[in-house]
């Protein structure tokens, strides 16, 4: 764990190796005694983060580095986590999943990690929480939806600090349920990749259970990427229907939404965005009103009940200061995980009567954690998925914000919209019956 | 047959209708990749940054003429500008410090050093514009719409989408055969794709007619660029998509044929939007296999013309 | 200084290199498995031929691991079945692609390699989509070792099929048909005055090639454990023709030279400049093709010969 040797980059093959060599050598020494039990408190705490730096999906990924960046800022200034100070290491995630395992190796063999959070893709995940099980690393899944991760196999040492896409999917459904109950036919256009299928497979199996007898005039799903959603917003134009789910994001959602409303979509149909929140301001005065956003959580720059105004207050105020905009969601969830962390370091140091716990007290002590968030709190469970509420609301404008924030907005519980330990997802949404309706908490 | 027709004619109209505005630009992209390809040899991979960089550039230039004020016009020669900045920048300095050193190597290696050109400006356009989409859609917001009659009901098209794209595509393509045909500097760029070492033999100044271009079809990228950027929202990586869809329509067309180039990017245009109507599966792969289709059974492309084997 | 030489030394080299960084292991094995691959491309270069397309070879590879480890969990059956269905594969494409020349050779393995990787990609219930198939655990022999050994396995099964196969690719070009290939980058023509079939030569080559993309699939599979379309992708292939380039076109070490020189520039990039590491590998390649048109192989043979 203390190879700290060979940390600058070299050059070329040659020169690595006799690097490498020496780095082994006090590396193997340093090896010998450094296993489980007695562990010393390190000079760093070292966390590798991987996210998208390149690529459509960077504009998630790059608004995330910068609040990991500002929160470690501010957690060293005030003497880092358990009194060690905390060093990022980050790694592009667009490479490929080829590239990231061999980068999470490295990060947790090579630079000596501590933690891992990974990622933003939900392929990413899936290869990285395998790796969490074999090098019994804790891996933070921070911010990525697909609910297979759980579902299908036991990670002792991978933990969610979020929600995903179960409860991102059913609580915009519910909402639409309880504004629109008479709607008859549907439309979606997601993209063509894992998580547009997913999240459609979710939202219609608990559609067809909840208000069976829906039509669906058109499915469509265009390139991940794509830059011309014409000939679709003809095509929806032509069928007309009464709710358009959509579960695009970034630049896909941006164009649709402007290429949309410019041919007059959203005055035939009702759009049903979830994931809607991070392309608000780029959009500004474009987004139309009135129609079903979510943050996928409740990280709304106008959340009604904070737990603690003053907080987010000043949490999206430093980030505002720092880089002249609003923190999407993608920078909340990289806040929850860094929250996380910092609470299971204290729950484990005084396990430990403050000593300095190893690989497996730390993943002890994320299990039934109960953290922060800038928002609320989040409950970890003891399948390591996180339960995290979630707003939707209806976009409207406002003179705080120059782009679309909810307006009567419904907090749904977690534990509401989250399938149950053990069961899987598309399982238990047909289980689900037409009167949970009735228990959907009111705007406020 | 007839019943399909007659259930499915009007959608088969507003197909016909999506697959223009399509057409319009994937043209606009594939005649300069051709035209390069045709007096270079190159297959110029870093034509789709060149796509972007012309999109970002546009945008870029129409949100400064906002913030000074001007009236929307302005917008359009922003596009303009755009492009022609674009191509008279890079252009010449890609093909002088870059191209200049290849001529006389393998295709394989000229074709690479576009690909780590396309890699370099990949991170440039990043470094420039940043990870966030940017969107400037002025010159398309305000044309307006048309509605387009469709049964009992109306569609609505933008006029920038139906009309200005499609036009300037013919434009294009009209001007293009003009100067090909008609003016001296263009007949010297046909003769050298015909066969550049009797054009050079004739007097013509080949390394000048490659210079012009090289620049003319990295313009052509670019305004493709600026046309679509009102349309979209651009973020890193747009270019890589282009490139490859650029491929299909310039190996299927055949290359060095400009009229060739827009029958293929019609087709491909419509077959995609057809495709999108009633075989939404098959979306993204259409283009590839008309392509595979087309050289199956003509190997030189559509219009392309047979290479004389040398013995 | 020989070839197989070099070969030895650098074998010796990256088996060190492991020792000393274990976690080297890892890239290395990946770097040895795409070098098989780029042998490939190699083939096809001497014929002045490029694939825009190979990495149709390795997803086809990569996916039959991934598809076949649940059943059959044996790496050693797996290898060869992963490099029966590409060598198929590339019977089936070949017998279309190998009429082509030049761009038009080149395009053609693009566009049916994007085919293939939409496919991939659309067919969710089959493929998992982009979220891609974890691969099972492999078994050796018959048993299941410990993570540490199997991976210093995967690492030397990687490393004997490199040398194996960079022996064959070596003997091959030398042979009659391996000239052949060459014949057909100077005057086809006269190749097949010469009684010769070209397509069949190049058809051979071809399919050699997607053999080998298969296997380099197989391995990349059973050591990333994960697969997704990505592998398929035109910048997969493109990567593999920027590794033949960059190791130098002439030579079956050059291959192996140029993947992990690859493999480590771009891990090293990105680890210092997560956000530039595209720009890093274009301008590596953009060096090596300007100044050092024979790769690195080039460099090494003529510093060698300038010594000796």
């Amino acid at each position: 764990m203390l190879a700290a040797t060979a940390r600058e980059a070299p050059t070329m093959s040659t020169e690595m190796t006799r690097r490498a060599l020496m780095g082994a050598t006090a590396g193997t020494l340093l090896m010998a005694g450094s296993d489980a039990g007695a562990q010393q408190k390190p000079s760093e705490l070292r966390i590798g983060i991987t996210t998208f730096l390149s690529g459509a999906a960077s504009v998630f990924g790059v608004p995330a580095k910068q609040m990991a960046e500002l929160l470690f800022e501010q957690i060293n200034a005030s003497g880092g986590i358990g009194g060690v100070p905390v060093r990022a290491y980050f790694v592009d995630e667009a490479p490929g999943t080829d590239h990231l395992v061999g980068e999470y190796r490295r990060l947790v063999q090579n630079e000596g990690v501590q933690v891992v959070f990974a990622s933003i893709s939900s392929g990413s995940c899936l290869a990285c929480t395998p790796l969490s099980d074999e090098m019994r690393k804790t891996t933070l899944l921070w911010d990525c939806g697909t609910q297979r991760i759980f579902e299908e196999g036991k990670h002792p040492f991978a933990f969610r600090t979020q929600g995903y896409g179960t409860p991102e999917v059913l609580a915009p459904l519910l909402y639409l349920l309880k504004t629109k109950p008479d709607f008859r036919t549907l439309a979606v256009i997601n993209q063509d990749y894992a998580w547009g299928r997913d999240s459609w497979e979710l939202f219609r199996t608990a559609m067809d259970v909840l208000k069976p007898g829906v039509r669906v005039v058109a499915e469509m799903f265009p390139r991940l990427g794509a830059t011309d959603f014409s000939t679709e917003v003809t095509r929806l134009l032509a069928s007309r229907p009464d709710v358009i789910l959509t579960t695009s994001w970034g630049g896909d959602l941006v164009t649709l939404v402007r290429q949309a409303s410019e041919r007059r979509l959203f005055e035939r149909s009702t759009f049903v965005m979830p994931v809607a929140e991070a392309s608000m301001q780029i959009l500004g005065r474009t987004m139309p009103a009135g129609h079903i956003i979510g943050a996928r959580g409740d990280h709304w720059n106008n959340h009604p009940k904070p737990k603690d105004p003053a907080k987010l207050a000043k949490f999206v105020e430093a980030y505002r200061a720092k880089h002249n905009e609003y923190p999407i969601y993608p920078c909340h969830h990289m806040a929850q995980a860094i929250s996380a962390l910092q609470a299971a370091y204290a729950r484990a140091i005084a396990a430990k009567g403050g000593g300095w716990p190893n690989d497996a007290e730390l993943a002890n002590a994320f299990r039934g954690l109960t953290f922060d968030t800038p928002t609320s709190a989040i409950m970890l469970r003891e399948d390591g998925q996180g339960l995290e509420d979630q707003i939707v609301g209806l976009s409207s404008f406002n003179d705080r914000f120059p782009f679309a924030v909810p307006k009567d907005m419904v907090i749904f519980p977690a534990a509401m919209v989250s399938t149950p330990v053990g069961m899987k997802s598309v399982d238990w949404l047909k289980t689900l019956k037409p009167e949970m309706l009735a228990q959907v908490p009111a705007a406020i | 047959m007839a019943e399909w027709f007659h259930d499915n004619g009007l959608l088969l109209g507003l197909a016909l209708l999506d697959g223009l505005a399509y057409a319009a630009l994937v043209f606009m992209v594939a005649v300069g990749l051709n035209l390069v390809f045709g007096v270079l040899r190159i297959v110029n991979v870093a034509h789709g940054s060149l796509f972007a960089i012309g999109a970002y550039a546009a945008a870029s230039i129409g949100l400064f003429f906002v913030s000074l004020g001007l009236p929307p016009i302005a917008g359009y020669f922003a596009l303009i500008a755009a492009a022609a900045i674009v191509g008279a920048l890079l252009g010449p300095v890609i093909e002088k410090v870059l191209l200049r050193r290849i001529y006389g190597h393998e295709d394989v290696l000229q074709l690479l050093v576009t690909f780590a050109l396309f890699m370099i400006l990949e991170d440039v356009q990043k470094l420039i514009w940043g990870v966030q989409p940017v969107s400037q859609d002025l010159p398309m917001k305000q044309l307006g719409t048309i509605d387009v009659p469709f049964g009992d009901d109306v569609i609505p098209f933008t006029i920038y989408q139906l009309f200005v794209l499609p036009g300037v595509a013919v434009a294009t393509l009209l001007g293009l055969a003009l100067f090909l045909r008609r003016t001296l500097a263009g007949r010297m760029i046909v003769a050298v794709t015909a066969d550049k070492e009797a054009a050079t033999a004739m007097g013509i100044d080949s390394a000048r007619i490659m210079l012009l271009t090289f620049t003319a079809g990295a313009a052509l990228a670019a305004l493709g660029g600026a046309l679509a950027s009102p349309t979209t929202s651009l973020v890193p990586g747009i270019g890589a998509q282009t490139i490859v869809l650029s491929f299909a329509v310039v190996a299927t067309a055949g290359l060095g044929q400009i009229e060739g180039a827009a029958l293929t990017s019609l087709m491909m245009g419509l077959g995609r939007s057809i495709a999108v109507y009633f075989a939404p599966e098959f979306e993204v792969v259409v283009p590839y296999l008309i392509m595979v289709a087309v050289l199956l059974v003509r190997p030189q492309g559509l219009f392309g013309v047979p290479e004389t084997r040398r013995v | 200084m020989s070839q197989g030489l070099i070969a030895l030394i650098g074998a010796a080299g990256l088996i060190a290199a492991s020792i000393a960084i274990p976690w080297l292991k890892f890239v290395l094995t990946i770097a040895l498995a795409k070098g098989i691959a780029v042998l490939g491309i190699l083939l096809l270069l001497r014929a002045g031929q490029v694939s825009f397309g190979h990495a149709m070879f390795l997803a086809t590879g990569a996916y039959t691991v991934a598809f076949l480890a649940p059943t059959i969990p044996e790496a050693l059956l797996l290898i060869p079945l992963a490099a029966l269905i590409a060598g198929a594969l590339g019977l089936v494409v070949g017998l279309f692609v190998v009429r082509y020349r030049d761009i038009f050779f080149g395009m053609l393995n693009l566009a049916i390699s994007m085919v293939l990787y939409s496919l991939l990609e659309k067919l969710y219930d089959i493929t998992k989509g982009t979220d891609g198939i974890r691969v099972a655990r492999t078994t050796f022999l018959g048993m299941e070792p410990a993570r540490e050994t199997q991976e210093w396995l995967m690492f030397g099964i990687a490393l004997a099929l490199a040398a194996g196969f960079g022996l064959l690719v070596a003997a091959y070009l030398q042979s009659p048909m391996g000239r052949a290939l060459a014949g057909i980058k100077t005057r086809e023509t006269r190749l097949e005055f010469l009684g010769v079939s070209a397509r069949r030569v190049l058809l051979f080559a071809y399919v050699a090639s997607a053999v080998m993309g298969g296997i380099g699939g197989a391995l990349v599979a059973m050591t990333t454990r994960h697969v997704t379309p990505l592998l398929g992708y035109w910048t997969s292939s493109g990567e593999l023709v920027f590794i033949a380039i960059l190791g130098g076109a002439g030579s079956a070490v050059g291959a192996f030279l140029g993947a992990v020189a690859f493999e480590l520039v771009r891990v090293y990039a990105a680890a210092s400049v997560a956000d530039a590491w595209q720009m890093i590998l274009g301008g590596v390649l953009l060096l090596v093709i300007l100044f050092a048109p024979g790769g690195l192989w080039g460099i090494l043979s003529s510093r060698l010969k300038a010594r000796a």
